[in-house]
């Protein structure tokens, strides 16, 4: 029965969808108050269906209802309870239905939170939205249903993949698909505005908080799943420029990008048009991410071919957004022409230049992953495209972007010269100057050149960051929460920088085999071995070792690495131990028993690895500052405009 | 479509093979600077048989005969180059990380750097005709604009 009420609830909910985008589109369309004042409700009637739907998928988890294929397939009866939940985005159908009560969620909030937008243009934003919403509950209707029966039922569960078990991994694909389907804020407010044909300033300053909202859960979700792979996939990376994570990093360039240029577009009402394409651009990155993950497209090109069904749905889907919103953008676009200039050096020329280089990221990004896949699909050979040329393409990329990022804040809107630049910040100057050097002195022969390089401009960052929210205080200038928020992000992108470059370059990884009660020595840290032990887990055996780390015969900790086999499935997993520190961990992972006690085992020491996870938590703090600051933007900038009408009245 | 629900299971095992991380029992190769060749070479190579790994993170038992195959050519005194070719020869392209430039990845090693050119290009137009405008709108001094 509860399974049936999800699937009836799904069916309601595109229904609702359907109402919301109809009525929303005619009534703009025609000025027709009655019809668009159905809009909100029937975005809200939607969340309601779609909530109880993934509600009765949740129950059916945690009753163990295996009957329902897919709780059959991903859950288990001795999962603990909390990873009973999670399941309910651990595979396909289940994803695609989170991915839709998300989306629904952040269309109620937009329809809550607008009040005082013209009626006529919100009813498109959530027509637009309701359009995504239908495409989604029709791909789940039709090739993913997560309710399928099974009979007769199963008699126990397939466990859930045991990397999901995990607190970090469990949490990391809600973070993203917030961060994803928030994307499409930006998106119906950008297509909003082409349809209506205006393109004001108001139109960025109500995009700007959702898009960074949007962007700091995927900040969230990407830092999650970096800090995530780094400790539990065993070797101590961080990154591996895998395509599932190209897939949320592109849409995160994107929107930063999109995010500065929406700052133009509020601030000096240019830049429209270009700001409008980012948006579009940026969700349907979020789109193409959402395909490659969902289609297996990814694991090969012809796994791809023998169930095409699923990724053409979603390739469908996307040429319908992509093309749709480019064609009406061709359309309306060069109509937003703004008559306003600035000189060379100005606030909007680096911020141009940072959107010329967070983009091309992006595109080489999208090139990188796409390509091997294209040349396999055309016959043209079989390559592999990995980290080696996502490094050396990225690289010299971000580090002009770095350098910018530290200028920029300095300098002023419309105009700027040199002379005043040099000679109001002498101090930070020379500051950067001297520590340059240190950096080089310091660096240069144990890291090479392009670490430390990368090192310096990440305390150049640092520093002219730190010291333009010093200079504003003693200046007495006002302090917002968006200038905290702004300072904070780019705090956070310094310490991510620093922190990979010190860790990549420094970093000391070492494979041994070690019987117990030997021991090595690393970066003066001295890892004994000591023994292992068998351990039981819930739904689990294992192995585990005990290692005692000391260095100059003071006991620094001790680490107890495991190896896993899961019951459900049998497979095995690796669970490094690690001790963290803010300016090292030491790490060790077992690899394989070799008779007599003796293990291999890897021991790493990675200085300053922590900066990148602290980092993208900054910047997470940062969004948050910056959005708490916008209701009291918008208010000042209502009474200033309600202001001006009165004066327009009188006169 | 009797073969769907194996087809997708098998994909979701590929998927989500897990992570067992690779480590040889074999000792040290005999110097830092070979060590250091050795670990770049691994981080290059792909294993074939993987999800999206090196030949240095799986463990994988083709992974484990490639490191040594890599260990004893360098031990032999093979250079990069003639050490990279081999696995070519042996396994195609598809074993380099790094796609090597020839013919059919020319678009994608030349890409970047060209989208680049012409969006730096694009900059130079666009700031050219906003100074344009400024200098005709703002005859005489400007008033500046602070930020907030």
């Amino acid at each position: 029965m509860i399974p049936e009420i999800g699937q009836m609830a799904l069916v309601l909910a595109l229904c609702m969808a359907l109402v919301q985008s109809m009525f929303g589109f005619i009534g703009a369309q025609r000025g027709d108050t009655a019809w668009m004042r159905v809009v909100r409700p029937a975005a809200g009637a939607q969340f309601g269906f779609i909530a109880l739907a993934f509600l009765m998928l949740v129950v059916s988890l945690l009753r163990s209802d295996f009957s329902v294929l897919y709780v059959a397939q991903n859950s288990n009866t001795q999962l603990p309870w909390i990873y009973k939940i999670a399941a309910a985005w651990g595979a396909h159908e289940g994803s695609l239905l989170l991915w839709s009560s998300i989306l629904a969620l952040w269309t109620v909030g937009v329809a809550l939170f607008s009040g005082k937008l013209p009626l006529q243009f919100i009813s498109r934003v959530l027509a637009v939205m309701g359009v995504i919403s239908i495409g989604f509950l029709l791909f789940m209707l039709t090739t993913s249903d997560p309710f399928q029966r099974l009979l007769p039922p199963a008699q126990q569960g397939a466990d859930l993949n045991p990397i999901l078990q995990d607190p970090a991994m469990a949490g990391h694909p809600p973070m993203l698909y917030m961060g994803y389907v928030g994307l499409s804020v930006a998106f119906a407010f950008a297509i909003a505005a082409l349809i209506g044909g205006k393109m004001d300033s108001i139109w960025a300053r109500w995009a700007r908080p959702w898009t960074i909202v949007a962007w700091l859960f995927l900040t969230l979700g990407i830092t999650l799943g970096s800090w995530w792979s780094y400790y539990e996939l065993g070797w101590g990376g961080w990154w591996f420029w895998d395509p599932v994570e190209n897939a949320s990093f592109m849409p995160w360039l994107v929107a930063t990008a999109l995010i500065h240029s929406l700052n133009v577009t509020e601030k000096r009402g240019m830049f429209k048009s270009w700001t409008a394409l980012l948006a579009i651009a940026a969700f349907s990155l979020s789109l193409l991410g959402t395909f490659l993950v969902r289609s297996g497209v990814l694991i090969s090109v012809h796994a791809f071919a023998t169930d095409p069904r699923r990724g053409i749905f979603v390739l469908a889907l996307i040429a319908v957004v992509v093309g749709g919103s480019l064609a009406l953008y061709a359309w309306r676009a060069p109509k937003l022409v703004s008559e306003d200039g600035f000189a060379p050096l100005s606030r909007e020329t680096l911020l141009m230049l940072n959107n010329l280089l967070l983009v091309v990221a992006a595109i080489a990004i999208l090139l990188g992953t796409l390509y091997p896949l294209i040349l396999d699909a055309l016959n043209l050979g079989k390559i592999s495209v990995g980290p080696p040329y996502f490094d050396s393409i990225f690289t010299p990329l971000m580090l002009p972007l770095l350098l910018l990022m530290g200028i920029g804040p300095y300098v002023f809107w419309k105009r700027d010269t040199v002379g005043r630049l040099l000679a109001q910040y002498k101090l930070t100057v020379w500051l950067i100057a001297a520590l340059t050097i240190l950096i080089f002195v310091w660096l240069w022969r144990d890291a090479g050149l392009v670490a430390t390089v990368a090192a310096a401009t990440a305390v150049w960052v640092l520093v002219s960051t730190l010291m333009n929210l010093v200079l504003r205080w003693r200046r007495h200038q006002l302090l917002t929460r968006s200038v905290w928020g702004m300072t904070l992000a780019h705090l956070g992108i310094g310490m991510v920088a620093l922190g990979i470059a010190v860790t990549s370059s420094l970093g000391i990884e070492q494979d041994v085999t070690l019987s117990p009660g030997q021991s090595m020595d690393i970066h003066g840290y001295h890892f004994q071995f000591a023994g292992t032990r068998d351990v039981t887990g819930p739904n689990y055996q294992g192995v585990e070792a005990l290692i005692r780390i000391t260095r100059n015969g003071e006991p620094v900790t001790e680490l107890h690495p495991q190896k896993r086999v899961y019951d459900g499935n049998s497979s095995s997993a690796t669970e490094a131990d690690l001790q963290p520190g803010l300016f090292r961990d030491l790490y060790v992972a077992l690899g394989q028993p070799l008779g007599n006690g003796a293990w291999s085992m890897r021991l790493q020491y990675k200085p300053l690895v922590r900066f990148l996870w602290l980092g993208g938590l900054l910047m997470v703090f940062g969004g948050i500052f910056a959005v708490s600051d916008w209701r009291r933007r918008v208010r000042a900038t209502d009474t200033a405009l309600s202001a001006g009408q009165r004066a327009v009245a009188r006169g | 479509m009797k073969m769907l629900p194996f087809t997708i299971m098998t994909l979701l095992a590929l998927l989500f093979a897990l992570p067992v991380f690779a480590v040889d029992t074999e000792p040290g190769l005999a110097n830092r600077h070979l060590e250091q060749r050795y670990e770049i070479l691994t981080h290059e190579l792909r294993c074939l048989v993987c999800q999206n790994e090196t030949i240095a993170d799986s463990s994988a038992s083709l992974a484990a005969d490639l490191r040594a195959q890599v260990r004893s050519q360098l031990l032999a005194g093979k250079t990069d180059d003639q050490i990279r070719q081999y696995m070519v020869a042996r396994y195609g392209d598809f074993v380099l990380f790094k796609p090597p430039v020839q013919p059919n990845t020319w678009l994608l090693w030349s890409g970047p750097f060209l989208i680049l050119l012409i969006g730096a290009l694009v900059v130079v137009l666009v700031v050219r005709s906003k100074t344009r405008i400024l200098q005709q709108t703002h005859s005489g001094r400007a008033e500046d604009e602070r930020d907030n």
